[in-house]
């Protein structure tokens, strides 16, 4: 597949060709990546995750509970990206409401790993990255809240950015948790990422919690010639496995022979990461899913009185993910709970931006891995705890609201999947994270 | 034996243009669910934007009351299902109000002021409205998101009449402001009643029972009144515990009674959490200058009246307890009548013909202006008082240049001694007899004398200088 950079210099007749290429291989792959090939204008085609509103398509944030409902608005970062010469082209599965680390979730069922059809592609934009890394999309969005776009890149082998919290605009992205979500790019190479990052973001009025700062290129101002001091975690690396550990210790060589300095630091526990992220995303998604009430849009259940209405709709509307973190959100809010939860989580989500913070003061970026492990088989963690710890290295850089990127650094030699890392930088700063990305990428120089 | 304890909680829509967190229009709309948007349906992605002007006017408020303004507000969310709140949460201030604090004066029947403690005031988005037709139930979502300022006062009032004060009160001041149009009616000045009782010099509140959604001052003074008599009933016949809870109850118009919502309503669990979508509101120093931007207060209206104008206490707190009516008092000063006979002429003389005729002084046929000009025609000897009634019935009527009706209706005062002198001598020349008989000592019969030179002068004669006249030709 031609890289969004060449696209951009492509004829609409070349990319109309494309795009029916592209819709013939999709169908004929069966990863289920795409759950629908809309198009919206003229442009680039960009694969659009199923929870960002483009006016006119039908939105359903991979859930049964919203068929039926056709977005009549159109996202801030859709908007942007027709004016950079882009156009969304078709919807990517995820999993329901971006609630999940497999793509298995979804209401259209399981995506694929393009690399392993026995392997889940990661999540919740599992969509996105399988099919950015399958050759059937040049670039795609996606949205990250607990590493939703990093992880599944890091599965499926292809780059995948979260911006600092406020560089892009929520406005029109389907909520999960308010505080946390950021529309990202997904693409084949870093360059690529750093051309759709600068399309997206920018300040909007409509988003009060958008970033009220101007924004500066950085794909045009990329330098992998910077030498920095990149700081890893030294205690995070015992809990991802072995596989993961050596590629690891392989790239921070890399960084070392590419001239960058190498420190090493200690963080807390990634166990509370884990507690105080599952407090909070809960919360918030409990009162953000509220509004699927079978009144104004969606699915209805049949139903005899109102709260037959709420209750029915809700009951067949949701998967069985979604209800737990439903109900976890309620209890971690209800009277009595509220200080010993939601409270105590927001005094730890402050410690933890602090000790980034700390480390920022002495480093340019954090290196540290995406997952403990490469893509598992499909139907292997049943547990939905064990889920949640696959998260254990992304959740913690949405709590700070930093921006990161994870891109493809190696192979897992059992069993040949890819493995990515990620680099964190301060916050707003997604032009070091990008130098450091760019000169990480060459000095790996990944062969799929 | 009991002292009833009475707290208010107050919804007042603010009369911004636009909603509180999006830009739909809040002004009426013939079609339902025309004025909304993303935002006030609730549609997925869609966020809320805090509209300045509601800010400043809560905040406007705040100040006008010595309260508290928060420069740093939070709002909240406040969970729960209902079909005519699209988002499932209503996004108020509960952690952290806007303003807190402050304090009312309110001016009771004996004249005397007490001060009422206010707790705070937030801001907050109103509902839309479910209707039932038959089987169908329809949501109209026109009314959802508009502003609301919920103004809580402390339990500081011991009586209905003290209430219903405290209700006048902020009305008023409300109005003043310009913060909302404060209409019970049409429900953007909506009242809950918190109500409980306890022997006199117990310290400990009883038990406070909410009475929901009055709209109108009499029902608040009939549903304290009954509550009031309910409580004390279940007090002393032992029964206070199990027939006093804390709860909702609604106010029968019809039975004059208030009716527990208990079975409707199950123990709500509201789960308040800061709005992730809102950042705190931080209120700006241009913010700050605009919302002190305000009107006289009828407070300090009154004292001015007092002190400057010479109006009675009295007069001066019925004519500053709404704004119009204040300023059209002072409308009428603008004609250099004096305040003593404006006073008159719009307490006695206008708002009686108002009254009769069913009107507010908003719907007066006759501005300030004209009304002062009339009186300012009498203090002029143009026109006489009782031909200024009679132009007021006219003006009552038809809109009508004052000086017209003068000529037209023939009131131009008479104040040339050798017109009325000629009408006089006629006069006594008619009634030699009368004459004859007053110089006799049969004093009454001066008046006769005076009602036909008026009648002879069709009321246009100045009526001093027919006195003094009379009495010399007379004497
Ligand atoms: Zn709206």
């Amino acid at each position: 597949m031609i890289t969004l950079k060449e696209a951009l210099t492509k004829s609409q007749d070349e990319l109309n060709r494309l795009k029916t290429q592209m819709e013939n291989k999709a169908k004929e792959g069966g990863l289920n990546a795409y759950i629908g090939f809309e198009s919206s204008g003229e442009g680039v085609p960009i694969l659009i995750k199923d929870n960002i509103q483009v006016k006119g398509w039908s939105l359903t944030c991979g859930s049964k509970i919203l068929q039926g409902y056709i977005a009549p608005y159109e996202a801030t970062a859709i908007t942007h990206l027709k004016s950079h010469g882009m156009a969304p082209f078709g919807r990517a599965n995820m999993d329901e409401f971006a609630m999940g680390s497999t793509t298995e979730s979804s209401y259209y069922g399981k995506t694929l790993n393009p690399h392993n059809k026995e392997h889940v592609p990661g999540g919740s934009s599992g969509g996105s990255a399988a099919a950015v890394a399958g050759g059937i999309a040049i670039a795609a969005l996606g949205s990250d809240t607990g590493g939703s776009i990093r992880q599944p890149a890091a599965y499926c082998g292809c780059v995948g950015m979260k911006p600092t919290y406020g560089r892009v605009s929520r406005y029109g992205l389907g909520a999960y948790s308010s505080s946390l979500d950021q529309i990202g790019p997904i693409t084949q190479n870093v360059e690529d990422a750093a051309i759709l990052y600068d399309a997206i973001a920018g300040h909007d009025p409509k988003d009060s919690t958008s970033a009220d700062m101007e924004t500066v290129s950085v794909a045009q101002n990329l330098n992998p010639d910077r030498k920095l001091t990149i700081a890893v975690i030294d205690n995070y690396i015992s809990e991802a496995d072995s596989q993961t550990q050596r590629v690891f210790a392989q790239t921070v060589e890399k960084l070392r022979n590419a001239g960058h300095t190498i420190i090493h630091k200690n963080r807390l526990n990634t166990q509370y990461d884990i507690a105080t992220y599952y407090i909070i995303a809960t919360a918030e998604a409990t009162t953000n899913l509220a509004r699927y009430d079978g009144i104004r849009y969606g699915n209805r259940a049949s139903c005899n009185n109102v709260s037959e209405l709420f209750y029915n709709t809700r009951s067949e509307g949701f998967g069985d993910e979604v209800k737990r973190r439903i109900l976890l959100g309620n209890f971690v809010l209800s009277s009595g709970f509220y200080d010993a939860y939601y409270l105590k989580a927001q005094k730890v989500r402050h410690l933890i931006r602090d000790e980034f913070n700390a480390i920022f003061k002495e480093a340019d970026l954090i290196l540290s891995p995406v997952a403990p492990s490469s893509a598992p088989k499909i139907g292997s963690i049943s547990d939905p705890l064990e889920m949640y710890k696959s998260d254990m290295y992304t959740l913690s850089i949405n709590l700070a609201g930093l921006p990161a990127l994870s891109l493809p650094v190696g192979k897992d030699s059992a069993n040949g999947l890819p493995i990515g890392l990620q680099l964190i930088a301060k916050a707003f700063d997604e032009q070091t994270l990008f130098d450091g990305a760019l000169s990480l990428e060459r000095a790996v120089n990944y062969q799929k | 034996m009991f002292e009833t304890v009475i707290g208010l909680e107050v919804h007042v829509q603010l009369n911004t243009k636009t909603k509180l967190f999006c830009s739909c229009p809040t002004s009426f709309a013939h079609r339902q669910n025309a004025n909304t948007c993303p935002t006030c349906l609730a549609l997925p992605g869609a966020l809320p934007v805090v509209n300045r002007q509601a800010a400043i006017k809560a905040m406007r408020f705040g100040y006008a009351i010595n309260a508290r303004v928060n420069h740093h507000s939070i709002f909240d969310r406040k969970s729960y299902f209902y079909p005519d709140s699209p988002s499932a949460y209503q996004i108020t201030q509960m952690h952290k109000a806007i303003v807190q604090g402050g304090e009312l004066f309110i001016d009771l029947e004996d004249g005397s002021t007490k001060r009422i403690g206010m707790h705070q005031a937030h801001l907050e988005a109103d509902a839309g409205k479910n209707t039932h037709d038959g089987d169908i139930s329809k949501v109209d979502l026109n009314r959802a998101g508009t502003p609301l300022l919920e103004i809580v006062s402390a339990p500081d009032m011991r009586s209905s009449d003290e209430a219903v004060a405290y209700l006048k009160k902020l009305h008023s001041i409300v109005r003043y402001l310009d913060i909302s149009n404060a209409n019970m009616q049409e429900g953007s000045f909506r009242c809950d009643v918190n109500v409980s009782i306890r022997p006199k010099g117990q310290e400990a509140f009883g038990t406070r029972v909410e009475i929901k959604n009055i709209n109108s001052f009499k029902f608040v003074a009939a549903a304290i009144a009954y509550e009031v008599e309910r409580q004390t009933e279940a007090y002393e016949d032992g029964v206070y515990e199990s027939e006093v809870v804390q709860e909702t109850r609604l106010f029968d118009v019809n039975k004059g009674v208030t009716k527990s919502m208990r079975g409707k309503e199950e123990a709500a669990d509201y789960r308040y959490f800061p709005d992730p979508d809102l950042r705190e509101l931080i209120v700006s120093d241009e913010m700050i200058e605009e919302a002190k931007q305000m009107p006289e207060l009828p407070d300090a209206k009154v004292e001015r009246y007092i002190q400057e104008l010479g109006v009675k206490r009295y007069d001066a707190l019925v004519i500053c307890s709404t704004k119009e009516l204040a300023y059209f008092f002072e409308e009428m000063l603008t004609s250099n009548a004096s305040p003593k006979n404006c006073v008159t002429w719009l307490t006695t003389e206008l708002l009686g013909r108002l009254n009769k005729a069913s009107l507010s002084i908003e719907q007066s046929p006759l501005s300030g202006a004209k009304l002062g000009e009339l009186v300012s025609k009498i203090e002029n000897n143009e026109i006489n008082g009782k031909g200024a009634k009679d132009i007021l019935d006219r003006l009552m009527e038809e809109d009508s240049s004052i000086d017209a009706l003068i000529e037209s209706m023939g009131l131009r005062q008479v104040n040339d001694d050798g017109a009325i002198l000629a009408i006089i001598d006629d006069i006594i020349a008619q009634n030699q007899d009368k004459a004859q008989e007053y110089r006799e000592g049969k004093e009454k019969l001066f008046g006769f004398f005076v009602g036909q030179v008026m009648k002879i002068s069709g009321g246009s004669a100045n009526p001093a200088k027919v006195n003094e006249l009379l009495k010399k030709k007379l004497g």
